[in-house]
């Protein structure tokens, strides 16, 4: 089983997040293998682990999302592909989507790809829409939101907690499915791993080498413009008073008072 | 008037609240055209007219609902292309962003996904979205085809404008490959008598500082006609479901109050809850940096403070 894993490096949750003067997301600054990248690598390493299957992990990104692929590696991914090209400075989804799945063609031509995995979002822009789209550009079965996931002949069956009832979906490989932060416990890189993901190989490539047009990309392309952005003006300082025995009473008072019952 | 399609979001026939607000939102932006999915389209009916569908396009081929999304996105691309819209609008669930997604690349068309407000401009829609965790505000237009935009819940207050609307049945042929993936098995969850999380006007959510007992929680929401939503770390703890988390990798509320008791108030809590409209928290740790966000913050133990309050909501509204 031949499974590419779509990693993405974002910037730090936990620190400033802001816009570059392009309006574009400000990637400066310490950034990491998206958190909820990781589950969909842990599946993956597991799925092949049981069948003695292949994980090649895939980043589109700046110099430094090499680091995503380089974790992936240290976690026991097999082999890494990294698109890096200036020309893909401020790629929308649909764009994202093109070069992803155009390298996901690319790394079938060395052997066909069974499962195509990604995270259930990018934990900076978080619109949850490049999955389907790849998966809609590569003609592939959808599956996403995978909270447990099984593979069997030929199908790959997942269970999903919508929000009125639990689903179970099967669908033909190969597919596309995206993994919450439910459906595992991902592990650390071992000391071991991490000395061998220095001989593991990485391929980067160009958008030319992937024969996408250089205008297809970047934010000349893009399907839609931003064209403005404020920050949100901090939330103005409330009233906290401490429970001596009254706190209840109070907290009724301003719900009353600010007519919430 | 340019039509603008709205994609009706029902279950069986019974038309979700967002479905009002696009349909109110649709109006703004030209002529609502409803596309109706699936069984019950009689118990839909008098919804779509209420808030004004000047058309609806109906489709009741069960291959369309059986496989998930995609099938859907064919019907859409196929309206697009025969009715040429002003915008699409779906809801911002996750199918609806699904549906959205493989839409824009089948019509090569700009995607904006969670608007919180669309208005009308010289060159087309122009979006209102709320970025990382809430903290930036911005506006953004489609530059490319079709506008497709996902909108969420609570955005535009439904206003009624009745209309007959002209009906018409579409005849639509499913592609082999939207037919990859199909629901083998559905289990209905248990209904908590509670609103729906992402719809209610008032949510109560519980953390770690619960400690696994909810009693509280729910029985102050339920004196305030509330939703009850639960922190990452109180599902994982098993001790309330996953369908209820409100954040990242949960649901993102926007209600007109939303209560975190014993929430320490992450950023990863806070992208699911910051564009509420008043926050409240009650919490034993006076640093904690929920406290930041609250118009109105309680530091005490919520086993003490929730049930008192609740008590003298009870009390004011008898
Ligand atoms: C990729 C990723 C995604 C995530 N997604 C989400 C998400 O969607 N939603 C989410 O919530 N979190 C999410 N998290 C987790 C998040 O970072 C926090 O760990 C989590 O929100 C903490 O939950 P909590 O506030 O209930 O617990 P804690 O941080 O432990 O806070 C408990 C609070 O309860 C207070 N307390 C204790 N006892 C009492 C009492 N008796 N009365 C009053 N107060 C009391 C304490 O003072 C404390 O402030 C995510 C994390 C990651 C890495
Ligand atoms: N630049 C990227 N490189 C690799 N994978 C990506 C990239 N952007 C998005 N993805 C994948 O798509 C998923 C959802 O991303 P998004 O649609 O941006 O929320 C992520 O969890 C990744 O698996």
């Amino acid at each position: 089983m031949k499974i590419v894993v779509c990693v993405k490096y974002v910037p730090d949750a936990q620190g400033e997040r802001t816009f570059s003067s392009d309006h574009t997301t400000d990637r400066a600054g310490d950034g990491l293998l998206s958190e909820l990248d990781e589950y969909p690598v842990e599946e993956a390493l597991k799925l092949a682990e049981a069948d003695d299957g292949e994980v090649v992990v895939l980043t589109m990104g700046p110099q430094d999302a090499g680091d995503a692929v380089r974790k992936s590696l240290q976690m026991g991914a097999h082999a890494g592909v990294h698109v890096l090209d200036d020309a893909l400075h401020g790629s929308d989804a649909p764009a994202t989507s093109l070069v992803l799945a155009t390298a996901i063609e690319k790394i079938g031509e060395s052997g066909a790809v069974d499962l195509v995995l990604t995270g259930m979002a990018s934990t900076d822009g978080s619109m949850s829409v490049v999955p389907a789209m790849l998966a809609e550009r590569l003609g592939l079965p959808q599956v996403t939101f995978a909270s447990e996931l099984s593979v069997g002949e030929g199908t790959v069956t997942i269970r999903r907690d919508g929000d009125a009832s639990t689903e179970t979906i099967e669908a033909s490989l190969p597919a596309l499915v995206s993994v919450t932060d439910q459906i595992n416990e991902p592990r650390y890189p071992s000391f071991k791993g991490i000395m061998a993901a220095k001989k593991k190989p990485v391929e980067t490539w160009s958008v030319a080498d992937l024969g996408v047009d250089a205008s297809q990309v970047g934010l000349e392309a893009a399907w839609t413009k931003v064209t403005e952005f404020t920050e949100r003006p901090p939330r103005e300082a409330g009233q906290v008073v401490t429970d001596e025995g009254d706190g209840g009473a109070q907290l009724a008072g301003f719900l009353t008072g600010r007519k919430f019952v | 008037m340019a039509e603008v399609l709205v994609l009706v979001d029902h279950v069986d026939g019974a038309v979700r609240k967002t479905t009002h607000e696009l349909l109110t939102i649709a109006r703004r932006l030209g002529e609502p055209s409803a596309v109706f999915i699936g069984d019950g389209y009689d118990a839909a009916k008098a919804a779509l007219a209420t808030y004004g569908a000047a058309k609806v396009y109906r489709v009741s081929d069960p291959e369309v609902s059986a496989f998930l999304v995609a099938p859907t996105a064919e019907v859409l691309a196929q309206l697009v292309e025969q009715t040429s819209p002003a915008a699409v609008l779906l809801a911002s669930s996750a199918d609806g962003k699904e549906i959205a997604a493989r839409l824009a690349i089948k019509t090569s068309s700009g995607l904006i996904t969670d608007a919180v407000d669309v208005q009308p401009g010289d060159a087309g829609p122009t979006t209102t979205q709320s970025v990382f965790a809430g903290s930036y505000t911005v506006q953004a237009s489609v530059t490319t085809g079709t506008p497709i935009i996902t909108v969420k819940p609570n955005s535009a207050t439904p206003e009624a404008a009745e209309s007959t609307p002209a009906e018409s049945d579409l005849e639509v042929t499913v592609s082999d490959a939207a037919k990859g993936a199909r629901v083998t098995d559905r289990k209905p969850r248990e209904k908590s008598g509670r609103p729906e999380l992402t719809e209610a006007a008032i949510v109560v959510s519980g953390g770690r500082g619960t400690n696994g007992n909810f009693e509280a929680v729910e029985a102050f929401a339920d004196s305030l006609g509330a939703a009850v939503g639960a922190s990452r770390a109180a599902v994982d703890a098993g001790w309330y479901p996953h369908a209820n988390q409100v954040g990242q990798t949960g649901k993102t509320v926007s209600p007109q109050l939303y209560v975190a008791a014993g929430i320490s108030g992450a950023i990863q809590h806070r992208a699911g809850m910051q564009t509420s409209k008043a926050i409240v928290a009650v919490n034993k740790d006076s640093e904690a940096p929920i406290f930041e966000l609250v118009d109105f913050g309680v530091v005490g133990d919520l086993f003490a403070v929730l049930p008192a309050a609740t008590e003298a909501i009870e009390k004011h509204k008898a």
